[in-house]
């Protein structure tokens, strides 16, 4: 049961890497042009 | 400030580059990823023009630099596509801050909800003693600060509720959230068997969901009666000398002499020039009757002008106009509730009286059968859990969020947050003829004059009437003449002096001559006859074909032509109907219990708009009508119209089916709860289980055709 001490630590630093990633999309205005972004994929230059 | 010589123009611009402010354009035309690349890559090479970006989702372009805005539109529609200039002081006031923090809020309960479930799966399957005890301490480390952040939203409204001794869904939900917690705490300290951290913040989180897919329902609504009113006075007309000049509304200075068009909106306050006029100050008195003013009154932006074109001279402008102080209360009239109870209201009513008494009810039985207190909270508790409205929280955001990104991409917008619920009930549609179902065209004569062309043109272009822009349109090429004493007459025509004569565009009965259509009279000589074939609007058969209900006809016209449309369409058509008598016909029709949808354009509809059960506007109505309508159509026919109302039947219907749903497993559970057997791993998975069908059975709404 030891391992525990170091698991769940890791596990939630883990999560918190996602939920920090998250909201630094969210900051950077990543979600205010959800069609456009997925149809700008196609787009050949640029 | 005199903007008399080209360089005054720029510097607005120069200044707005130099704030880093982007010029803003509605784009209703775009589609796909080829349009992006074609409108960026076109934009790019145009000189002064900074970065260009296209948003997909807002149908709009923003483009940095000092390039002039008229330039960008040219090489906008030379690219073959249609663009109108976004005011960018409303733009920048529909920024909006509160949909991010509730993203915020969602990701940090959903982040939270994860790794507490984590951890109560390893208690679930089997962690005992002083495992369970740690794991439901680190639980309780992660639960208690992220529910005392992210619930924040639902206690707000509780406690606004409550204040007013009212009852509404987030009290229920609220008590669940915190007795959840708090009761888990204290089994945790006492090293309870069951914690309920995971049902607490699954319930924040779910609920969350529901409540930012509402706040984006919402802010559509908001932002698509923001574009309107960004559309409307983008420009203003400037009177310098003896001719007229489009300037910016940000650019026009104290002083300035301006122009407003017959239904138009006044640009900034300011006081009449003109010896009457005839406006529409609803929108800052709520007075709905027109009202006369003379030669002197203040005027104030954002009153609509109802009669003939007027010349203001301007008093305040930019942040002091009476419209920009009155755009917060603007607003929050948009917010609140009308009259109307939604579906979601409705099923709160019923539902959060039932909650709060099956708990106690529970929490009164098992006290009385063992007289365990801690047992019967923990069951009160559980009860309030398990009936806590994740599914019902989610039923009817998750829809009508489908059905107005649906609705957009058609190229509708949706302004008003209950217009779909409204437009599912409507059971009658009563059109307006001209510029409705109908487009008007021109046909001049060959015989007229070069002189009277001139007349004829310059007469039209002082009124926002389809017919005037119709001639505007059919006399392309001749030169405007000077005219005084400009006087509209709504329903008739428009009379002016041209060099001492009087002249008269409008109706041949109005002109004393021996036709009903459209005519020309200049001084004492008999009036010209202009030819006016109706052209249908495209998609006007295919709309009436797909519409399953009972339509009619209303038109301000004469017999002959309406007689024709009635021929033609297979419609029942009411002629020569006077505002008064659409705004009784729909008094009428709404006494026989019927919901009457109506579609129309004209300054004689607005009236009926307002009053009807919904309302629809094509794009290229007056502004007076797009305010007044629920939805607007932005593409240039109506064959939307059987799709608007069978999105609106389908989101009503799905709303409907996902309370079903909803309900069922409250049947299920809520006897599992009441005899104790709800254990946090059953709240959890019905929880969780219920929402997911909710949210699935929502995604339905992309097959509706």
């Amino acid at each position: 049961m030891n391992v525990l001490v170091i698991l769940i630590p890791v596990s939630l630093i883990l999560g918190g890497l996602g939920l920090v990633a998250f909201l630094w999309t969210v900051r950077s205005d990543q979600y205010d042009d959800d069609q456009g972004n997925a149809a700008r994929i196609l787009l050949d230059d640029d | 400030m005199t903007a008399a010589c080209a360089a005054c123009s720029v510097a607005p611009l120069a200044e707005e580059t130099a704030k880093g402010r982007a010029q803003q354009f509605a784009l209703p035309g775009i589609h796909c990823a080829a349009c992006i690349g074609k409108i960026e890559r076109g934009l790019a090479s145009l000189p002064g023009a900074g970065t260009v970006r296209v948003n997909l989702s807002l149908k709009r372009l923003s483009v940095s630099g000092p390039a002039p805005a008229s330039r960008i539109l040219t090489a906008l529609s030379d690219l073959g596509y249609e663009a109108y200039p976004l005011d960018t002081e409303a733009m920048a006031r529909a920024h909006d801050s509160e949909g991010r923090t509730l993203l915020t809020r969602l990701a940090v309960a959903g982040f939270a909800m994860m790794n507490v479930m984590l951890l109560s799966v390893a208690v679930w399957s089997g962690a005992a003693d002083a495992t369970r005890d740690l794991f439901h301490l680190i639980s309780a480390m992660i639960t208690l600060p992220v529910i005392a952040y992210s619930g924040q939203p639902f206690y707000q409204n509780a406690w606004k509720a409550l204040r007013v001794r009212r009852l509404n869904m987030d009290v229920p939900i609220s008590l669940a959230i915190l007795l959840a917690a708090g009761m888990s705490l204290f089994e945790t300290l006492m090293s309870g068997k069951h914690a309920y951290f995971d049902a607490a913040l699954s319930l924040t989180f779910f609920l969350l969901i529901g409540r930012y897919l509402d706040h984006r329902t919402r802010s559509h609504a908001r932002s698509a009666a923001k574009e309107l009113t960004a559309l409307e006075v983008p420009t203003a007309q400037r009177v310098e000398g003896e001719s007229l000049r489009s300037v910016r509304i940000d650019a026009i200075a104290l002083d300035d002499e301006l122009q407003v068009l017959s239904g138009g909106r006044m640009p900034v306050d300011g006081v009449l020039l003109s010896d009457t006029a005839l406006l529409d100050r609803s929108l800052l008195t709520g007075e709905s009757a027109a009202q006369t003013i003379a030669c002197g009154d203040r005027v104030q932006a954002g009153e609509i002008n109802l009669g003939a074109p007027l010349r203001l001279r301007a008093t305040a402008v930019g942040e002091d106009t009476s419209l920009r102080r009155m755009a917060a209360l603007v607003e929050t009239a948009e917010n609140a509730r009308n009259s109307y109870t939604t579906l979601a209201d409705r099923a709160a009513q019923t539902y959060a009286p039932a909650v709060h008494l099956l708990a106690l009810i529970a929490f009164l039985g098992w006290f009385f059968y063992d007289g365990d207190v801690r047992h019967a909270i923990n069951v009160a508790i559980a009860v309030l859990i398990i009936t806590c409205p994740c599914a019902l929280g989610l039923a009817v955001p998750a829809v009508s969020t489908a059905a107005i990104s649906r609705l957009f991409s058609a190229g509708v917008l949706v302004k008003h947050a209950t217009a779909l619920e409204r437009l599912a009930e409507v059971d009658h549609v009563v059109f307006d003829k001209t510029g409705t179902l109908t487009q008007p065209s021109v046909v001049v004569p060959a015989g007229v004059s070069a002189k009277q062309r001139d007349i004829a043109l310059s007469l039209a272009q002082h009124s926002a009437h389809p017919l005037s822009k119709a001639v505007v349109t059919a006399l392309k090429g001749a030169t405007p003449v000077f005219l005084t004493d400009l006087t509209e007459h709504p329903g008739h025509g428009i009379a002016a002096v041209s060099a001492g004569v009087p002249v008269k565009l409008g109706r041949g009965a109005w002109l004393d001559a021996d036709f009903d259509g459209l005519g020309l009279r200049i001084g004492t000589a008999p009036a010209l006859p202009f030819e006016v074939p109706d052209a249908l609007r495209p998609g006007v058969t295919e709309a009436l074909a797909g519409l399953d209900l009972p339509a009619e006809v209303l038109t301000g016209d004469a017999p002959a032509p309406a007689k024709l449309l009635a021929d033609r369409l297979g419609l029942p058509v009411r002629a020569q109907a006077r505002p008064e008598d659409k705004l009784a016909r729909l008094d009428a029709l709404k006494a026989e219990g019927r919901h009457v949808l109506m579609v129309g354009d004209g300054l004689n509809d607005t009236a009926a708009l307002a009053a009807a059960h919904a309302s629809i506007a094509p794009a290229s109505a007056l502004d007076a009508s797009r305010n007044a309508a629920d939805v607007v159509i932005m593409t240039d026919g109506l064959e939307s119209l059987p799709l608007i109302l069978r999105i609106a039947r389908a989101t009503r219907d799905l709303s409907k089916q996902n309370f079903s749903i909803a309900t069922i497993y409250n049947i299920i559970a809520v006897p599992a709860a009441l005899a104790g057997y709800a254990t946090p791993l059953a709240a959890a998975l019905a929880m969780s289980i219920s929402s997911i069908t909710v949210l699935l059975n929502s995604a339905r709404m992309r097959s509706v055709k």
